[in-house]
């Protein structure tokens, strides 16, 4: 049987990892690779990397650093952050990258997803949509770290671009993020309504049954998260962790009752 | 020496990678002269069939691929759409393929898969071995492997399946016929289950 995919997220800033809150606040929490090796020992699903500096600094991703990281993953790696071409997207996947995220781009071209899946497949194309809550009701989808508001409605947004070749999307909810209260259920069930392709939800997990909840209505489904897997107790202390295979597979066999029927 | 076919298409360097950690002699081959020297070769592959097809052609190895595989009988591996190049046709394309294998590529129906709707099959999966094969040896139980696909392989000759996978439909996931091996799935990024197939790959 197919498994919904539990993937820990990292944010890079200055080559360290930090953790934000809200997209606000980084705090340091160590180094990449050592964070890379250890998730490689626990057999994570899926690793996801964003550079948070490139695109907010309109600089090119940093394509050394990318290999590294590359070449440790014993797990397929999405790194995000700064990609703004089918060639910077191509040079990425070369060194060994499995998945390229692309936001604020694709958001203010759309057919440059198009343009990447062209190079790379359309399974290797991974489009991140940073949402905020709107004031008076709805949600706007965001980009350079939450620091500018597009106009754009996230469901339009979503669905818009269904056919344009990408293979997943990931929803990333600034107001959950780093405050490990939940999922924003409603938020994950609008995008799911107007888009079938695989999706991915980042922000907002604070533990395994956050997870649970997740997988439970959504079924197959990426329940990504950052704090949870960077952080261990209510002091935040700074401990890279992440589920055992015998937790993970029992958390999805409690959570998938559709199969007990 | 192990032959990790570099035609453009396919992360070689996750392979490299793991026989460098194995301490398997290996090296990346992107044209015939490369060729020169290996026993087996690791035939890798992503994106869409025909695309493949044609890079393969392009790198000017597939004559040469043709030769060692088909009179030769060096062992191969092709892996994801690598995989799928070994059979004669895709519903993804209307490139011929290799025609190592005798099978042809179908598209997954959505509509019989109970819990999911989505394409690719992207994620990890169990894979149940339906026979004995030294490609499979120590992953006869809860081996789970990596997948990133929306096409699968389907064999004309039941024998050439060597284990399968649920996704709506009963789909095989690695196929043998003599020295020639695919599998659908990615064992490069496939933790310990991944390393051990290519393991056994190495040492045939």
């Amino acid at each position: 049987m197919l498994r919904p995919r539990i993937i820990p997220c990292l944010l890079v800033q200055d080559k360290g990892l930090v953790k934000t809150v809200q997209f606000k606040k980084p705090k340091y929490v160590g180094d990449p690779i050592n964070a890379v090796r250890i998730f490689n020992e626990k057999q994570v699903d899926e690793l996801t990397i964003l550079d948070i500096d490139a695109t907010a600094e309109g600089r090119e991703p940093d394509y050394k650093m990318i290999e590294h990281w590359a070449s440790e993953c014993r797990m397929p790696l999405c790194y995000g952050g700064g990609v703004k071409t089918p060639e910077q997207a191509q040079r990425i996947f070369e060194l060994g990258v499995e998945k390229i995220a692309i936001s604020s781009a694709a958001i203010a071209d759309p057919s440059l997803i198009t343009k990447i899946a062209e190079r790379v497949g359309s399974q290797s194309v991974v489009v991140i949509i940073d949402v905020k809550k709107k004031l008076f009701g709805g949600y706007e989808v965001y980009t350079h770290n939450g620091k500018k508001s597009t106009g754009k409605n996230p469901f339009e947004f979503a669905e818009q671009i269904q056919n344009l070749g990408a293979g997943e999307i990931v929803i990333n909810s600034i107001d959950q993020d780093g405050v490990m209260k939940g999922y924003d259920m409603s938020l994950v069930e609008k995008v799911r309504a107007v888009n079938t392709l695989p999706l991915t939800i980042l922000g907002g997990a604070g533990s395994l049954k956050d997870m649970g909840d997740l997988i439970k209505k959504f079924r197959i489904i990426g329940a990504s998260a950052g704090s949870l897997f960077v952080f261990k107790g209510v002091y935040k202390a700074v401990l890279i962790n992440y589920p055992n295979p015998a937790e993970k597979d029992e958390l999805i066999k409690n959570n998938f009752e559709f199969l007990k029927k | 020496m192990i032959g990790l076919i570099d035609y453009g298409v396919g992360n070689i360097r996750a392979f490299a990678n793991i026989y460098k950690q194995l301490d398997v002699p290996h090296k990346i081959a992107s044209s015939v002269a490369d060729l020169e020297g290996c026993t087996k070769v690791v035939l890798p592959g992503v994106g869409a069939f025909d695309h493949a097809m044609e890079k393969l052609h392009q790198s000017g190895m597939k004559e040469k691929l043709d030769e060692l595989v088909l009179e030769k009988k060096m062992p191969v591996v092709g892996i994801c759409v690598g995989m799928q190049m070994l059979a004669k046709r895709s519903d993804e394309g209307t490139a011929d393929g290799l025609g190592w294998i005798d099978g042809e590529v179908k598209k997954f129906d959505v509509t019989k898969i109970q819990y999911a709707t989505h394409l690719p099959h992207m994620g990890w999966n169990d894979i149940v071995p339906t026979k004995e094969n030294p490609i499979l040896k120590g992953l006869e139980k809860n081996a789970k492997f990596y997948f990133l696909h929306s096409y699968y392989f389907s064999c004309n000759r039941e024998e050439d399946a060597i284990a399968s996978t649920e996704y709506g439909v009963d789909f095989t996931c690695a196929v043998n016929n003599e020295n020639i091996f695919g599998v659908q799935f990615h064992p490069e990024k496939s933790h310990h289950f991944g390393i051990t197939l290519l393991k056994n790959f190495s040492e045939l």
